[in-house]
């Protein structure tokens, strides 16, 4: 790290260099990037818009993969219980998926890294209390959070985010406030202090990038982490509501009809969530060893 | 040492205190029982009657005291759907998900611990390299998802084991459990298996780095020097060793079990609480919902403080720095 930074090298080109250099990670990068473009521009790349109901046909109805529909149209992954293609309803449930799972892992950082910062850097009894209730929260398994809170205020999107930032902002609060501890410390925060330079400037502007590396490390973890929990709440029936298709509810649907053989329905949605959830964790693991100085050695 | 305890029992209270105010307060206070508990078209005056026999018009502090001195007495009302307490509901169905979750432990202990010890001793190779890849794959793998491939490949394709349901079971030292019935064993297997997987990473992952960090110890090149075979040192003395983090772990993850057990009892119709809890969601069954709550809650509440209490006895640095 320190050899970096005399090269005089951005932490952005540590990033990259350091996920190029091992394949794995290089692959998993790529397919991330190209998920994520896909997911936004779905409605431009998909074969059918497949919730506009003109564009769709009943008759359609549970074709297998690769066959032609009446319309004229090959579908490649199939269709469901009411004629739509199963790519396009992929491709818009990732979107659904990403947009939330980013969404609840951007929001769970802001909460978690502001809350980190304050413990850290006004200590004694504030440290204590927000630290007791980070420990709380990190005794407790997500998905029993999440059931909770989602019995308590009902479904919809909003609340699935809700829930999702209530499970995931202590791990960002206690690894903000472990480095920002550190960096508290050091020579720069105190001539900082000595300029008479206001708290929340110290805090955001001057211990906050420093805090950076293992942020980014913990964001991209908890993103998957986010995406999956989402799925699992939706497959449960108490996650997002039938007009948003995410993921987990593209296989719900599918799981109905998975044992009468039309295993497409669940299986592909299932793949797509495989592979986007494992190779944002192949990330994530080759950051913390790029962006830890202890295994960067 | 008794301060210590006494500090984490009140704690332990206090979170229990809390977590029942807020499941009283959703449960009970934002949403009206009424709309479940009477017909559509029900006069004023009978509204009121139900509202006075449920004592819905007190002070809301006057009804969580209530609540409260109900619940301490075992009392969480009856289920609107089975119609008997809804604690004894509960309870029946317990047994059927501590089964799965001892058996799931136990399986990723005896898978989980060899990998580890596999890739633990040839860091840095290509078998160190696929296991930690698949414990990575363990971690990403959708659980709800995991199973239903499971149900696809041994049940619809190869028609080797049951799909769903618990299947016969029988007594063995007045304990009813799937171990004692051939059925009840199979049905057993696939449900277990998808509950444990995450596990399996979790234990691969530990024992590797316990590995990593025992191996270059003193009393390892000790046993070395000795002469003392490799396999016996890695089979008894470091195992020794690294086996103290991985049964905590285990221990704190039994509780973390118990609540994933509802993915799992949901994809196998396994009937177990976490089943019970999602049907009774789906069914506004309040009370199971509650008492669901409620039970797991004080029970992960006790697990973390007896691995506490536990590890401070073991450990005294851990009182010195708590107190």
């Amino acid at each position: 790290m320190i050899a970096a930074r005399i090269r005089g090298e951005s932490m952005g080109a540590r990033i990259a260099r350091g996920l190029l250099s091992s394949p794995k990670a290089t692959i998993a990068a790529i397919i991330c990037v190209v998920l994520i473009t896909s997911a936004i521009l779905a409605p431009l790349i998909a074969p059918q818009n497949p919730y506009d109901l003109t564009e769709i046909d009943f008759f359609d109805a549970k074709l297998p993969p690769m066959s032609e529909g009446y319309t004229g149209m090959t579908y490649l992954l199939g269709t469901d219980g009411q004629g739509r293609d199963m790519l396009s309803a992929m491709l818009y449930g990732l979107r659904t998926s990403l947009a939330v799972g980013v969404t609840a892992g951007l929001l769970a950082m802001m909460v978690g890294t502001a809350l980190g910062l304050v413990a850290a850097y006004r200590g004694g009894v504030i440290d204590s209390f927000i630290m007791r209730f980070v420990d709380l929260m990190l005794g407790f398994p997500t998905i029993l959070v999440a059931l909770m809170i989602l019995v308590v205020f009902g479904q919809g999107v909003d609340k699935v985010i809700l829930a999702l930032v209530f499970v995931q902002w202590a791990y960002f609060a206690r690894a903000v406030r472990a480095t920002a501890m550190v960096e508290t410390g050091k020579e720069y925060a105190e001539a900082a202090r000595c300029l008479g330079i206001p708290a929340w400037r110290i805090m955001g502007g001057h211990i906050l990038p420093n805090c950076l590396p293992p942020l980014i490390v913990i964001a991209t973890i908890q993103v998957a982490g986010a995406i999956a929990a989402e799925a699992t709440l939706s497959f449960l029936g108490i996650g997002l509501p039938i007009t948003e298709p995410s993921l987990g509810l593209l296989i719900a649907n599918g799981y109905q009809v998975m044992l009468a053989g039309l295993y497409w329905m669940s299986v592909y949605p299932g793949l797509l969530l495989l592979v986007l959830v494992f190779s944002v964790n192949i990330v994530g693991d080759r950051l913390r060893e790029i962006l830890n100085p202890r295994l960067a050695q | 040492m008794t301060v210590f305890i006494l500090r984490r029992v009140l704690q332990a209270i206090l979170v229990l205190a809390i977590t029942s105010l807020v499941v009283f307060l959703g449960v009970y206070a934002i949403g009206d029982p009424l709309e479940i508990l009477l017909p559509a078209d029900a006069s004023m005056a009978e509204r009121a009657q139900v509202t006075a026999s449920l004592h819905l018009d007190d002070p809301l502090a006057l009804q969580y005291w209530n609540f409260i001195v109900q619940a301490l007495q075992g009392n969480f009302g009856r289920s609107f759907v089975f119609n008997r307490p809804a604690l004894e509901v509960i309870f029946e169905r317990l047994p059927a998900t501590l089964e799965l979750v001892t058996t799931s432990l136990i399986l990723s202990l005896i898978i989980g611990i060899p990998l580890g010890f596999l890739a633990g001793t040839r860091p840095r190779t290509v078998t160190d390299e696929t296991i930690m890849t698949g414990s990575i794959l363990g971690f990403s793998l959708p659980n709800f998802w995991q199973g239903m491939m499971l149900i696809m490949i041994f049940s619809v394709w190869l028609g080797w084991l049951p799909s769903t349901g618990r299947g016969d079971t029988g007594t063995i030292l007045g304990v009813r459990t799937s171990y004692a019935t051939w059925d009840g064993f199979v049905h057993l297997l696939l449900p277990a298996t998808n509950l444990a997987l995450a596990q399996i990473a979790l234990v691969i992952r530990l024992t590797r780095t316990g590995v990593q960090e025992t191996m270059p110890l003193d009393f390892v090149k000790y046993a070395r020097a000795r002469g003392i075979s490799e396999r016996r040192i890695l089979s008894v003395h470091v195992f020794k060793t690294i086996l103290i983090p991985i049964v905590t772990v285990l221990g704190i993850e039994f509780g973390s079990l118990i609540a994933f057990a509802v993915v799992t009892e949901t994809i196998f119709a396994w009937p177990g609480v976490g089943k019970l809890i999602i049907d009774s969601i789906n069914m506004l069954d309040r009370p199971i919902v509650v008492a669901y709550i409620l039970v797991i809650v004080s029970m992960f509440i006790v697990i973390n403080l007896v691995v506490d209490v536990l590890y401070s006895l073991l450990d005294p640095r851990i009182r010195s720095r708590a107190s």
